[in-house]
């Protein structure tokens, strides 16, 4: 897709530097003379979005860590001191906090845009792949980065995910004794968490480049769905076109970021972990944050230990074998009214489990007849529904759907019909 | 089977092999350590055992105690305890067990079934559960909904076993000694 390069040094060094270590040749292949579909709206932002926010992470993570201490004894007092004396610590971890529920936010909509616009799909997979790994590393340094405050909800969030690894048959208990350094979460469980939360940032940072480069092979998906026919009429240079609309989109979303961090920090997070962690005593309600919610409802919802945490990490799994699931040709949603009507659906469902994650369990919805619905009642309709729309729904809905015509070409389908040479 | 030709093993052959399996010996020596320096050390499996007196907790209450790095329960239980403990039928329980067999000789070499010893684990994913609540009396794990009875067996909810019964023995007739 991105063919041969059209970069030509300008002067004496780059050309020297260029026959030497060609680094600005693929800065400029990448960034500048890379050839986008230029019919991409705004859901397309979220990947240079997210690529901000991961160095936004790394830059903030690493001045914290310069006045952190991942003890027991110290873990708490050293996030009041930086919340409190270090200058401008309370920025800082505010916006460490914040960034990390904003990479989230971010992700989710980068990865239902996939969803919706069949981004998935051959030529795609790998890809697709790379970023399900990237979210699952983000699941993993977002639940150590969790910890690290040392407050209930850290040490209490911590022992519920270890104990995970304790229904595995046999090795279980090993496993998890082998994950906390002793028998319970403690003083090697808190510097190990801190010493991986400073490495799986640049394990993601090592997966976007992968993901970036098996981007830049296949070239973008589009929201019409066609591949790119023809270079001159379907595609615009990466700069200015794409450079300038990502910078606005980024703009847009570090208001909402902003204004998380400076008017309603606390926000996203829970009260309970202002509360230094106390091994003897459980909060009356666990809940994870607001990011794994949906997960940790599929994991309540199933009567059984192993048999909620196969289902949870079940649910991350279907996601990487999604591109051999779908059995449509057609890639983008708009020309697929079934399937758009259950992504749809498939949206609230998502949603509506994070709400259920957040509710204790035995919460009455309402009553029929004399029987109390619960809580977790509605979650097992609704992890029902998460696998019948992957297990069943994708495979099925290509064999039965009509999907729409296709336009032509992207230059077509920007053109609404005109045809490119009409406009010219 | 198609016609083979069996060539002799050279000693070169033999020196990719050794080799080979030289240096797959040598990455396992080298990734064991790297693993295993996450196992707790000699002085975290070394914990001493608690010695408790245990005379002075009144019947009807509870207390907690650490060991380990998680809370023990010890139980002083009530005539009506003991009774429905005993008086399930244990064939419908989920981890099946006597109210017996989850207590321990005193020094008199009989079972004292007013002591209940546990640990404090929710054997479902670690929280505390709540003492002197839900169904049965018993406990009660709020993270999850588990239902233990007044002998901490599982009785309802996703924990797949009964509370777990620590080491301990008695040391005199009002003291233990767990681990």
């Amino acid at each position: 897709m991105s063919g041969h390069s059209t970069y030509n040094p300008s002067n004496g060094f780059t050309r020297w530097l260029d026959s030497r270590l060609p680094i600005v040749r693929l800065a400029h292949d990448t960034a500048v003379s890379y050839p986008v579909p230029k019919n991409l709206n705004y859901w397309w932002t979220f990947g240079g979005i997210l690529t901000f926010i991961l160095v936004a992470q790394i830059v903030t993570g690493v001045v914290l860590a310069m006045h952190y201490v991942p003890t027991t004894a110290l873990a708490f007092a050293s996030v009041e001191s930086i919340m409190r004396d270090v200058n401008y610590g309370w920025m800082l971890r505010y916006a460490h906090a914040n960034g990390a529920s904003m990479f989230f936010v971010a992700v989710y909509i980068h990865m239902f845009r996939g969803l919706y616009y069949g981004s998935y799909k051959a030529p795609r997979e790998v890809l697709w792949i790379l970023g399900c790994l990237i979210y699952l590393l983000m699941m993993a340094t977002a639940f150590f980065g969790y910890v690290l405050p040392w407050g209930q909800m850290s040490f209490w969030g911590a022992t519920v995910i270890t104990n995970l690894f304790g229904a595995i048959p046999f090795v279980g208990p090993s496993i998890a004794t082998w994950l906390w350094g002793g028998f319970s979460i403690g003083d090697p469980t808190i510097n190990r968490f801190f010493s991986l939360h400073y490495l799986f940032p640049f394990l993601i940072f090592g997966v976007v480049i992968l993901h970036i480069w098996a981007l830049h092979v296949t070239g973008q998906n589009n929201p019409a769905g066609v591949e790119v026919k023809n270079k001159d009429q379907d595609t615009v240079p990466f700069t200015p076109y794409a450079t300038v609309k990502d910078a606005f989109g980024l703009s847009v979303f570090l208001i909402m970021f902003a204004y998380f961090v400076f008017f309603t920090p606390n926000a996203l997070g829970d009260v309970e972990n202002y509360t230094v962690a106390n091994p003897l005593k459980t909060p009356l309600h666990i809940v994870p944050e607001w990011y794994l919610l949906p997960f940790y409802a599929i994991l309540r919802a199933v009567p059984s230990k192993i048999g909620g945490v196969v289902l949870m990490f079940g649910a991350i799994a279907v996601l990487f074998v999604l591109p051999w699931l779908d059995t449509s040709k057609v890639r983008s949603a708009r020309f697929r009214p079934l399937f758009k009507q259950f992504f749809w659906l498939f949206l609230v469902v998502c949603l509506a489990l994070g709400w259920c994650g957040g509710q204790m369990p035995d919460n009455v919805l309402f009553s029929v007849g004399g029987i109390d619905i619960i809580v977790t009642h509605l979650a097992r309709l609704l992890t029902f529904y998460y696998f019948f729309h992957f297990l069943v729904l994708f495979p099925l809905l290509g064999l039965i759907e009509r999907p729409k015509p296709l336009p032509e070409s992207i230059a077509a389908s920007v053109l609404g019909g005109k045809t490119a040479a009409a406009k010219a | 089977m198609a016609d083979i030709h069996a060539v002799e093993p050279t000693r070169r052959d033999f020196l990719y092999v050794a080799t080979g399996a030289f240096a797959a010996i040598g990455a396992g020596a080298a990734a064991w350590p790297l693993t295993d320096q996450m196992n707790p050390d000699a002085s975290v499996l070394a914990l001493a055992s608690i010695e408790l007196d245990i005379g002075a907790v009144p019947v009807g209450q509870e207390i907690t105690v650490k060991w380990r790095g998680k809370p023990v329960f010890v139980r002083h239980r009530t005539e009506k305890e003991i009774a429905d403990a005993d008086a399930v039928d244990i064939t419908e329980l989920r981890d099946p067990q006597t109210d017996d067999a989850r207590l321990v000789k005193g020094i008199d070499g009989k079972l004292h079934p007013e002591w209940l010893i546990l640990i404090g684990v929710c054997t479902h994913l670690g929280c505390i559960p709540l003492a002197y609540k839900g169904e049965y009396d018993g406990y009660f794990c709020p993270c999850h909904g588990s239902v233990y009875d007044t002998s901490g067996r599982i009785r309802k909810g996703p924990a797949p076993l009964n509370l777990e019964v620590p080491p301990y023995k008695f040391v005199s007739d009002t003291k233990i000694m767990i681990g």
